[in-house]
């Protein structure tokens, strides 16, 4: 249109920018701070460059931790959190698919009973239940688990109503083909359903893997033994907010690394993840 | 919506289902239904007997002044940082919708912090707000703001409010984004004909299509402040000063954590649900309608 | 190959909805047979249900020996084209034709040479490693069939193949599957709504309305002596055209104003009183001089003139004819613009019971 003339192109590129530069300062200064040693830090003194302390930062942060909240290095609590995600990621995408595929290709007693069963845990997050699912976590002997960890957590509707979606596009004449082609109900599901299902399992997979690595509150009940805490958890012991006790570089630094790994996943399967997004809410 | 061609199997379907059933019963309903069965107990201070006392532990936690005070907090702090989450993500996403070059450059660089875990992003701003070497408290402090989150709470809660919106911009935008991509250009264009400026065509035709992506948004902003928001809070004040920023969640954990009151824990963790569950209806009742379409 | 016999078949639906009314029908070996229909005719229920891909409400289907009701559609030995083509999109053409195979473990050597050999006679051989998205709609068609053709099926079954194709295309798909039927004389039924289809490919062309059979026959057998009022307008075009009169006279069918139709009695078990609808197609309606210029003796009819299209090699005349809307064919040009004046031979009138809606005709 006429108006699309320069002056609205500028104005757009200025706000996104602006907008880009706040987003972005935050992690900025993290990684700043990262590089200078605490006692700058701690001081006020830190300049809005870069310093020479990064190696060391890193490096303690990764292999030792820090001296006094908690002893354990980051490196177990990355091991953690990729375990976390990466079960509550494939878990939840596993038992999914399964539902998914009984609640659209089957028609049994109880599916509309089943199907809300599921469909009702996507208005009760873990947080409004934490205490009793606790308490049941704690009798069933799974505190400090991976199980305990994870398991609770799988069972939600996001990903069951995203496959459940999906599986209504498929043609109903890829069933009937199949039929004819001899093929029972799994050999449809793994030859067929499966593979057209990959650009959906990938989009979950990255809003899942995202969602289980960022969870605080549950592992903050859940684990109380140091090996077995998440970096996010870790992170958070690390600042002490009362006094100047917090080493800031190793903090900083330990942030860093807790964020790499899921902004690379949003970043490199981009494409997936908000077609994953915005279908999954619609 | 069904399908027309299925599967004849009597048990399949069943043992499908079974994972996911077994898990949600053991590890949702269970402890749901636990919560309200407590939230009408009151157990003796050795937790060897409990009495059924009705609605006692809700009339008690009404009674308290610090749960009205919890309940301000959060309504306050929901309306603030969703309009500012939503207003931001909405003046982003118009100007990234526009034919400009560099678009997708401009979608990925504004899209990362989705990934951020609340509580990460608490620290992040902890970093730059803590009183003693914060590098934004320095700015304020050389501007005589005598700026300190740790004992004057309306800082405390300025500081939670610009980490909690700065992780939500993103998610806003994203669907805000493609809210404006699904107008077709056809309906603007007939509107540019039609005499509308820029900014009466934004108001009067792009801002009511865009309806129903606000409402949802809306909705999942309110539940974000309400739930994700707890690990920012812990980061950052610990819902201090003198509980000034305790969410209803922070309180029903910091309550548990001290013990004791197992039915007043339950009671909010009721009250709680039904929040979310009246939150949740309203979302669907508004979505069925298609808000303007 | 094997004959298909269906007797009392019946589909009613959960809804109490009857998609297919009482229908039996033999499909003879080795024939090329149509259902055609208006949409939501039954015909494809009817075609589904021959697959196993419905179930059966009440009677019986047969292939060759065997009564298909309650065995699996994979068990039946049939191979189904679908509209849309149904290929998996993820696996390559070559795949796509031999998963079936596959799954009733056929030796690998077995199927590579079957592929072939079905690619070769469809000339698909140069994309068995591309996807389906990779195909035009036509190679997509073809491939659809060689997944049929590989299994060596008892039975065909198309379900409206040829309608997502553009309109040339689907000529030259039309003359294919009826050469590949004469190559394979394979047992063939064919679901389409399209009455050029249905009359270029069939050998045996079954009409279908409101989920039942209207008539059975070869083409030009419908099309000479449709059964019903319902046969006669759906088949040819444009339509034929039907007057609603009285028998007033041995061989003749009184319209109104005064009009007069001519018939040949001896053909007709129709009495004089008799309600009846009189039926004569566009093209054996015969164009003549205007009465006045020759003064003739014929018996002539004349009308104004409506509309006349233009189809390049004939002409399509539109009028009023007592109040109803009439049709005719010519090649030649007319006189005038807008008046026509026409003969009808009464060995070309057909008549249709006023209530029944059922062809008066003697039978043969």
């Amino acid at each position: 249109m006429v108006e699309n003339d320069r002056l609205g192109a500028w104005i757009a590129h200025v706000v996104l920018i602006i907008g880009i530069v706040i987003l972005a300062f935050p992690v900025y200064l993290a990684f700043v701070g990262s590089t200078h040693d605490a006692a700058t830090i701690s001081n006020g003194q830190m300049p809005l460059t870069p310093g020479p302390n990064l190696v060391a930062a890193y490096e303690k942060a990764l292999f030792t931790g820090t001296s006094g909240t908690t002893r354990e290095p980051v490196w177990t609590m990355m091991r953690n959190s990729l375990i976390m995600a990466l079960a509550i990621a494939v878990g939840k995408i596993a038992i999914s698919l399964l539902s998914a595929f009984a609640v659209v290709y089957f028609r049994f007693p109880f599916r509309q009973t089943a199907f809300w069963i599921i469909f009702v845990t996507l208005m009760l997050p873990v947080e409004v239940r934490i205490y009793p699912t606790y308490k049941i976590v704690s009798d069933l002997g799974m505190l400090n688990t991976y199980a305990g960890l994870t398991i609770p957590l799988i069972a939600s509707a996001t990903a069951t109503l995203l496959f459940r979606q999906f599986f209504m596009t498929v043609p109903d004449e890829l069933v009937e083909a199949s039929k004819i082609d001899g093929a029972g109900p799994m050999r449809f599901f793994v030859d067929t359903l499966l593979p057209l299902s990959v650009t959906s399992i990938a989009a979950m997979f990255v809003i899942q893997f995202i969602y289980g690595w960022n969870q605080y509150l549950w592992p903050l009940l859940i684990t109380t033994s140091d090996n077995m805490q998440t970096i996010v958890i870790g992170l958070r012991k690390m600042i002490v907010t009362q006094d100047a006790l917090t080493e800031w570089d190793v903090a900083m630094a330990t942030a860093i690394l807790a964020m790499l790994p899921p902004v690379a996943i949003v970043l490199l399967m981009q494409r997936f993840f908000v077609k994953g997004l915005v279908e999954t809410e619609k | 919506m069904e399908k027309r061609a299925i599967f004849d199997n009597k048990l399949l379907p069943y043992a499908l289902l079974l994972p996911q059933i077994l898990i949600t019963l053991v590890f949702f309903y269970w402890p749901a239904s636990q919560a309200v069965w407590q939230s009408f107990l009151i157990e003796d201070a050795f937790g060897t007997s409990s009495e059924f006392v009705w609605l006692d532990n809700y009339r008690d936690l009404l009674s308290k002044p610090d749960y009205y005070a919890s309940m301000l907090t959060t309504a306050w702090f929901s309306a603030v940082v969703t309009f500012l989450a939503m207003a931001i993500a909405l003046l982003l996403a118009s100007m990234a919708n526009k034919q400009i070059s560099g678009r997708n450059a401009y979608r990925t660089l504004l899209v990362w912090p989705y990934a951020v875990a609340p509580a990460l992003a608490g620290v992040l701003w902890l970093f730059m707000l803590q009183p003693s070497l914060g590098v934004l408290s320095k700015l304020l402090r050389a501007n005589g703001v005598d700026w300190n989150p740790l004992l004057n709470s309306n800082h405390a809660l300025i500081m939670v409010v610009l980490a909690a919106t700065w992780k939500q911009i993103s998610y806003n935008f994203l669907f805000f984004l493609a809210g404006l991509q699904a107008i077709p250009r056809s309906v603007i264009e007939a509107a540019a004909i039609d005499g509308a400026r820029p900014m009466r065509r934004f108001w009067t035709i792009i801002f009511p299509l865009l309806s129903p992506t606000t409402f949802y948004l809306l909705v999942v902003n309110i539940v974000y402040v309400f739930f994700e928001t707890f690990g920012i809070i812990d980061a950052m004040t610990s819902g201090g000063p003198a509980r000034t920023t305790t969410t209803l969640v922070y309180k029903v954990y910091q309550d548990g954590k001290l013990g004791g009151d197992l039915g007043g824990s339950a009671a909010q963790s009721v009250i709680l649900m039904a929040i979310v569950i009246g939150l949740t209806a309203i979302q669907f009742r508004f979505v069925e309608r298609r808000v303007n379409y | 190959m094997a004959s298909v016999t269906l007797d009392h078949l019946k589909k009613i639906y959960p809804g109490g909805v009857e998609a297919v009314k009482d229908v039996s029908l033999t499909v003879p070996d080795g024939s090329f047979t149509v259902l055609l229909g208006p949409s939501g005719c039954g015909k494809s229920t009817l075609l589904r249900m021959i697959a196993g891909l419905e179930g059966i409400s009440s009677g019986t289907a047969t292939i060759g020996e065997r009564i298909v009701n309650e065995i699996e559609p994979a068990e039946r030995d049939i191979a189904m084209v679908f509209q849309n083509y149904a290929l998996y999109p993820h696996m390559s053409v070559y795949d796509n034709m031999a998963y079936g195979l596959r799954n009733r473990k056929v030796p690998e050597a077995d199927i590579a040479a079957r592929v072939n050999e079905a690619a070769k006679i469809l000339s698909i051989e140069s994309f068995l490693k591309r996807k389906p998205r990779e195909l035009s709609g036509g190679q997509r068609q073809r491939v659809a069939m060689g997944r049929a053709i590989v299994r060596d099926p008892q039975v065909f079954l198309f379900d409206e193949p040829l309608s997502n194709l553009d309109a040339k295309l689907r000529v030259q798909m039309r003359l294919e599957i009826r050469r590949l039927h004469n190559r394979l004389k394979a047992t063939s039924i064919f679901v389409t709504h399209d009455q050029v289809e249905a009359m270029t490919l069939a050998d045996q062309v079954v009409v279908m309305n409101a989920g039942r059979v209207e008539q059975v026959g070869a083409p030009l057998a419908i099309y000479s002596r449709p059964a019903s009022r319902f046969v006669a307008e759906f088949i040819g075009a444009p339509p034929m055209n039907l007057l609603r009169g009285t028998i007033t006279a041995p061989g003749v069918v009184s319209i109104k104003d005064g009009l007069r139709l001519p018939f040949d009695q001896s053909a007709f078990d129709a009495g004089i009183g008799q309600t009846v609808d009189y039926g004569v197609r566009p093209e054996d309606v015969a164009i003549t001089d205007m009465p006045a210029a020759n003064g003739a003796t014929e018996p002539s009819h004349s009308m104004t003139v409506d509309l006349i299209e233009e189809l390049g090699s004939n002409r399509v005349i539109y009028g009023l004819l007592a109040g109803s809307g009439f049709a005719l064919v010519t090649r030649t040009g007319i006189a005038s613009a807008d008046r026509v004046a026409f003969v009808l031979d009464p060995s070309s009138a057909h008549l249709f019971d006023g209530e029944s809606g059922m062809s008066l005709r003697h039978a043969v």
